[in-house]
């Protein structure tokens, strides 16, 4: 079953095109890298996903809701479809503690002990139980990236986005964050998307590759053919430039 | 000073009037104040111009022709004491300066921060209530700090209105006794007695949230 379907999905800004004839497919519990060149839509499209970012025309259809339809309770969407930042979005005025247990209090209602220790085992399988009554202006972009995971995973959600989740953080914090997503795809059933431009990372842990420029998907392949073999000049191009740095 | 003796109960009665004017007014108009801030950065085109309108309209008329608009105007319909109509007026008129300081404390916010907690799940007025606003009035704290002082030496408009208040009672003192200037000082320093600890403990809890940030 598809768990994100774009059907010929357009989005301007003004008069930008934005997202152009997007058509894809993702099926549950399928992990997708999406990377292009900078300005290409990659971010703009994963924010479609949940709502941040409104499509023109076409029908986007998430977790059986379309979203393009007025009459769509979007935080249902949301309960069920996490989103990784790359500038964290943490709550600055909460504790680590608290930016995971207050959506699951909130939107969930889940039980108070209970969503005590899901906290704690997330903090933990992200390493940062240490860190539980830290306030985020205390930590380091790596770990409030992680924490940012951990308060997605709280959620408990059926699908995870990450948009360019290592862009703002310093080189050495970037393998941590990378080792916790692995995990994820490994032992979760999630459907994951990630905007990202570590290839290696892609390489490692995608099931298929998205390829997109100026605001078209242009390549949709299996990360091994995309990597062996891309097909499109754009994208070879685009390979080349990134494995050279 | 037995000018201040032989009037202290009346003093003491402009006085209450004064604090408690002042006491309903500051709340009346945080509250008031909060929700047109709100209402300025939604994304409804409705909200946002109602709020405006409502700031414009507070914001750019005196105090003293609002204040005899409910005294005169209003009273007619809806019966009231000078004390109530000048009250309203005074929350009416600070809530609008109120509204200004909270919206520019809530759009020093980062919007990320609103962001996270919509894709977290939560509702335009969870995310606001619990991560925006709190962030939001520390931010306004020094700027709300100046409008509530001038809420409390503002409520000497209901002596306009027979509002019994501190100004009121003064007035009549002056005007009995002929010691006009005596009298003014008094009365400038209850209002002291008000103003004074407000703005110390404004400056308190300015120091108080920059340490903690």
């Amino acid at each position: 079953m598809s768990m994100i379907e774009f059907k010929d999905v357009q989005k301007y800004y003004g008069d930008f095109h934005a997202l152009h004839d997007v058509n894809l497919k993702i099926d549950a519990g399928e992990t997708v890298v999406l990377i292009g060149p900078s300005g290409s839509g990659k971010s703009t499209l994963i924010r479609t996903i949940n709502g941040l970012e409104e499509i023109e025309e076409g029908q986007l259809l998430v977790d059986g809701f379309d979203l393009h339809d007025p009459k769509t309770d979007i935080n249902k969407i949301r309960k069920n479809v996490g989103m990784v930042f790359q500038h964290f979005n943490l709550y600055n005025n909460k504790t680590v503690l608290e930016n995971i247990m207050l959506a699951p209090r909130l939107v969930l209602h889940r039980d108070e002990a209970e969503n005590k220790r899901i906290a704690m085992e997330l903090l933990e399988q992200v390493g940062l139980a240490d860190k539980a009554n830290s306030m985020p202006a205390a930590l380091s972009g790596g770990q409030k990236q992680r924490v940012a995971i951990a308060r997605s995973l709280a959620m408990k959600p059926k699908a995870l986005l990450f948009d360019e989740p290592t862009s703002a953080l310093d080189p050495e914090m970037i393998g941590d964050v990378l080792d916790v997503m692995r995990d994820i795809a490994r032992d979760s059933d999630m459907t994951l998307l990630v905007v990202t431009h570590e290839m290696s990372f892609a390489k490692a842990v995608a099931d298929r590759v998205i390829f997109m420029a100026d605001g078209r998907i242009l390549e949709d392949s299996s990360t091994e053919a995309f990597f062996e073999n891309p097909t499109e000049p754009r994208a070879k191009k685009f390979l080349s430039q990134v494995e050279h740095h | 000073m037995s000018l201040f003796e032989q009037n202290f109960s009346v003093f003491l009665q402009g006085f209450g009037h004064t604090l408690l004017a002042s006491i309903f007014a500051l709340v009346g108009s945080l509250i008031l104040g909060t929700i047109f801030a709100i209402m300025q950065v939604t994304n409804s085109r409705t909200a946002r111009s109602i709020g405006n309108i409502y700031v414009q309209v507070f914001r750019n008329i005196p105090l003293l022709i609002i204040t005899l608009f409910f005294y005169l105007a209003v009273a007619k319909v809806i019966k009231m004491t000078g004390f109530t109509a000048g009250t309203i007026a005074l929350t009416l008129y600070t809530s609008a300066f109120i509204a200004e300081s909270v919206r520019a404390g809530i759009l020093s916010i980062e919007a990320g921060q609103m962001e996270g907690a919509r894709a977290n799940g939560l509702t335009f007025g969870q995310a606001m209530r619990v991560i925006i606003l709190p962030q939001a009035f520390k931010v306004a704290i020094p700027s709300l700090g100046n409008q509530f002082i001038n809420l409390v030496k503002n409520s000497s408009i209901l002596a306009f209105v027979g509002g019994l208040d501190l100004m009121y009672q003064g007035n009549i003192v002056a005007a009995n006794s002929f010691d006009t200037f005596t009298t003014y000082i008094i009365i400038g320093l209850f209002y002291l007695v008000i103003t004074l600890p407000l703005s110390y403990y404004i400056q308190h809890l300015e120091h108080k949230l920059k340490k903690n940030a």
